[in-house]
């Protein structure tokens, strides 16, 4: 119980604890409900272990890794999105909307713009970085002006970007009612390379996206003058405003940033994993699956990189536990229970305190 | 005119889940507790009628109002995991409603592919049946627009509008909510138990948006799917912004969202409408939510302590 007590007693251990008996808890209802509603949970675990290692009955299989990353890569990048709007102290619920705005903006550029290979493709990834950014502009600036709730504002902007995209890209020439075309290939994200290599999957170019954009997230909160402004305005914006720092310009640029993940996560779904847009007629929850990453990772850049692996092995999962007779919805309903565990973080401290026992901090 | 008649009856109809729903949230947020998690409890409940229904209407004619009745409970039921966090555990609450929302989504499909074996409940002959009030469709104007082929549960809305508005103005448990949600130290102070208070009114909000949804499925669908909702629970959250978290405003924004929502329904038969693409009916609600916040903005209308977990030793 002493091991224990340390752990609590420091702040990054004791989230960072709570984080990993969440994601146990989480898994072990899953298996619960599995087992209440009459089926059989090894059939979840051998999915888990073929998506993720891709070892199954018939050998091992490379492309079920690749297809691992593959969907595993979005939701990091919405992942750092809300990780690093929660750093500034706001919660990004509008993730979706921006890459829905970011994926919009890829397609349009790739079909609008006629550009030799390699600027086309960087063209696109641009464009999504400045239409997520955008959308992230929204809820920042009247947050930073007005004091209006992010919350509020972010869900009615998924919303919003949904239905006008929905819109506009029936427009792009040769779309039909649900999709647009094939995009060119000049603006394709794809890799014969990275594909060749892991047996066929759909792994491509967006991993150096990915990438990059930890090591950027990591640059500007750990290295910059900025990252240490925002991280004093998330820890207390009225602490911060009377050190001299412009509390509402963080705001702004904050949301920015968080759109600017949340938009390439957009461009990387559908210039390399789809390699068409879509008329969307529900939400894809990449951004819900962003909120779980980034509280799983405790907002951090590498935390978001585990946590977006962790939920990305589980969806990359679904389609094996579907076909094995398990509901793919049970990856759902575990990430479910994990937010909804880490959300109650500091009552769970208080319980497992009360186990550790001793004095109270 | 006729066609105006029937458009007008038809978005009563539509909004009465919202109204519904908003008046949930209403009593959460009245007491200081944030509902997010609204689209989630009303697609629980929404799942919970449809598939009983499935089952009852085989047995008894009562069948909807049971199925309503369930589904109520189903939203109360997810409600509970909601109070128990962000009330007892200090949970943040939009955090903990998004994982109940995420929660929804997953269980009732799950439980589909269980009881169904398909990703959806086997559609049920008949949910509500469409019924004229005797004498009062009579009356021109008013009985054909309120009282003639219409739900019985449209009814059910504008009774919980009154009775809300009741609780909140004139009772005492109604004053305690406002003050857990206006001033929770301060209500403490004065005896009253406020997490008790905020623990009762989320369940209150989980037992409407239920029935909000089940009232939704069984009025304007077949069967239950996971768009069956499709974003009402945040437009009730709206209509909370909207009509200043007063009953009465919720009942005037929700039939506001309602009529939007069908006007893309009777576009054709408008001239001036047919014009308009069906995505920006769509998203209308949200974008005038936006724009409803910004005008609003700093008049202090939302409950001042809204979203804020309650902690007995933090000073106020």
């Amino acid at each position: 119980m002493n091991w224990l007590r340390l752990q609590l007693d420091d702040d990054r251990k004791s989230n960072r604890l709570v984080s990993l008996l969440s994601i146990l808890l989480g898994f072990l209802v899953g298996i619960l409900i599995i087992i209440i509603t009459g089926l059989n949970p090894v059939d979840m675990i051998n999915a888990i272990i073929q998506a993720v290692l891709g070892i199954s009955a018939n050998g091992f299989n490379l492309r079920y890794i690749g297809e691992f990353i593959v969907s595993s890569m979005p939701i990091i990048l919405t992942g750092l999105s809300v990780a690093f709007a929660f750093r500034a102290g706001l919660f990004n619920i509008g993730a979706e909307g921006q890459m829905i705005c970011g994926g919009f903006a890829a397609v349009s550029v790739a079909f609008l713009v006629d550009l030799p290979p390699v600027v086309h493709v960087i063209a696109c990834v641009l464009a999504a970085a400045a239409a997520g950014a955008l959308w992230g502009f929204i809820p920042g600036l009247l947050k930073a002006k007005f004091n209006i709730n992010e919350v509020v504002v972010t869900i009615m902007l998924n919303y919003t970007a949904m239905y006008v995209t929905n819109y506009l890209i029936k427009m792009i020439p040769g779309s039909s009612l649900t999709r647009t075309l094939d995009i060119p290939e000049s603006a394709s994200l794809s890799s014969s390379l990275l594909s060749s290599l892991t047996n066929n999957s759909r792994l491509n170019w967006g991993i150096i996206i990915v990438i990059l954009s930890i090591v950027i997230f990591k640059f500007i909160i750990d290295k910059t003058t900025f990252g240490y402004e925002i991280r004093a305005v998330g820890a207390n914006s009225d602490a911060a405003k009377y050190a001299g720092m412009k509390v509402s310009r963080n705001i702004i640029y904050s949301m920015m940033i968080a759109g600017v993940f949340a938009g390439l996560a957009g461009a990387v779904v559908v210039l390399g994993t789809m390699n068409f847009g879509r008329v969307l007629t529900s939400f894809d929850g990449y951004g819900t699956d962003g909120i779980a990453v980034a509280l799983v990772g405790g907002n951090t850049a590498f935390g978001s990189l585990f946590g977006g692996l962790l939920l990305g092995g589980l969806q990359a999962a679904q389609t094996i536990m579907q076909a094995s007779g398990i509901p793919k919805e049970i990856a759902v309903i575990v990430s479910a229970v994990i937010i909804t565990l880490i959300a109650m973080k500091n009552g769970l401290k208080d319980i497992l305190k009360r186990i550790a026992g001793g004095r109270k901090s | 005119m006729s066609t105006i008649y029937s458009a007008l009856t038809l978005s009563l109809i539509y909004s009465s889940p919202i109204i519904i729903a908003g008046l949930g949230g209403l009593y959460s947020e009245k007491s200081g507790v944030t509902n997010v998690a609204l689209e989630g409890l009303m697609l629980m409940g929404a799942f919970g009628s449809a598939a009983s229904i499935v089952f009852l209407e085989q047995v008894t004619s009562l069948a909807p109002w049971i199925a309503i009745l369930i589904g109520a409970l189903m939203g109360g039921l997810l409600s509970l995991i909601h109070a128990y966090a962000s009330v007892k555990l200090k949970a943040n609450q939009v955090i903990s409603g998004t994982g109940i929302n995420l929660l929804a989504a997953g269980i009732t499909v799950y439980l589909c592919q269980i009881i169904f074996n398909q990703q959806r409940t086997t559609a049920f002959s008949r949910g509500f049946t469409k019924m004229s009030v005797p004498v009062l469709s009579k009356i021109p104007f008013i009985g054909d627009i309120f009282f003639s082929n219409i739900y019985p549960t449209v009814y059910i809305g504008f009774l919980l509008v009154i009775i809300t508005w009741y609780v909140m103005k004139k009772t005492r448990f109604g004053l305690r909510i406002r003050a857990c949600g206006e001033n929770p130290h301060a209500a403490d102070s004065l005896g009253i138990n406020v997490l008790r208070v905020r623990f009762i009114s989320v369940l209150i909000s989980g037992l409407l948006a239920g029935l909000a949804g089940a009232i939704m499925v069984l009025t304007q669908d077949t069967q239950f799917t996971a768009t069956t909702i499709h974003g009402m629970g945040f437009i009730a959250l709206a209509t909370l912004v909207f009509g200043k978290w007063n009953p009465f405003g919720v009942l005037g924004a929700g039939t506001f969202f309602g009529l939007s929502q069908i006007i893309r329904i009777y576009a054709n038969s408008f001239p001036v409408l047919a014009s308009i693409p069906q995505e920006i009916f769509f998203a209308f609600p949200y974008v005038i939510t936006i724009l409803a916040l910004i005008i609003f903005k700093g008049k202090g209308n939302g409950p001042k302590a809204n979203g804020i977990p309650y902690d007995q030793g933090a000073r106020s």
